[in-house]
């Protein structure tokens, strides 16, 4: 089973993407407390697109694709059009670092790593793609 | 969409927190925590109208952890939801912050000398 959902590149459209996964996830059935996980690792993704990669500008978009592979088996792909993110590069900050630098960013990510059993990030044509995979927990 | 209000006790600054704190609503929780961490007392957040938190949220409480150490103002958290706890729990921060389930905890621990 599919589901999408197309937002513009604005911050406050973040608790649309939340209500939209928090329906499909109640509609499985899917436990509180693991769909909560799911929904910030989506949000956490979605925010540094808008934020980062978009510039929140309000004229371009964000596609949020919902698929459940098998029963235990979700997929979230997250597609844009802004600047590409080297998940290659990407290596995670240390939370010392972090606390000494003063700095209000850099710990979104981290969260991705630790709820999502598989991140990809790749491009096709103009479109960056992410795909978030999670087995389910029961 | 986020509503933070700060109450004054004794010696103690309260910032109440009701709603959901994500990258578009964080720039409210800073502004509660700078406001807070100039006046010097002791700060507690009540966190139990708090039902959604991102790393924007997180990224606000970490920035502070520093400056508040320094300072020596006490700082501490009460009355997480359970799926708030959560993210608190997969980053550590559990094991660097005051967190507390009841107000009365958070006001022993910001008491004391």
């Amino acid at each position: 089973m599919k589901h999408n959902l197309v937002i513009s590149c604005n911050k406050t459209n973040l608790s649309k993407i939340r209500s939209f996964l928090s329906e499909i996830l109640e509609g499985q059935a899917i436990a509180e407390l693991e769909a909560h996980k799911m929904i910030l690792a989506v949000d956490e993704i979605c925010a540094n697109l808008i934020i980062h990669s978009n510039y929140c500008n309000p004229t371009k978009k964000i596609e949020i694709l919902v698929n459940f592979e098998t029963p235990t088996k979700v997929v979230f792909i997250i597609k844009d059009t802004g600047i590409s993110f080297d998940f290659d590069q990407y290596k995670e900050p240390d939370m010392t670092d972090i606390i000494s630098s003063k700095r209000k960013g850099g710990v979104g990510l981290i969260l991705v790593k630790r709820i999502m059993d598989k991140i990809e990030f790749s491009t096709d044509k103009n479109y960056n793609i992410c795909r978030l995979t999670r087995n389910i927990r029961k | 969409m986020v509503n933070i209000s700060i109450d004054k006790e004794d010696d103690i600054q309260l910032i109440n927190v009701l709603g959901e704190i994500d990258a578009s609503s964080s720039i409210k929780l800073d502004d509660a925590l700078k406001t807070t961490s100039a006046e010097g007392l002791a700060i507690v957040m009540n966190l139990e109208g708090l039902s959604y938190i991102s790393s924007a949220g997180l990224g606000v409480f970490i920035s502070y952890l520093d400056e508040l150490k320094t300072k020596n103002i006490k700082f501490v958290l009460f009355g997480l939801q359970p799926a708030v706890t959560e993210v608190f729990d997969i980053l550590g921060l559990n094991q660097i912050m005051n967190i507390v389930i009841t107000k009365k905890d958070a006001l022993r621990i910001a008491n004391e000398a």
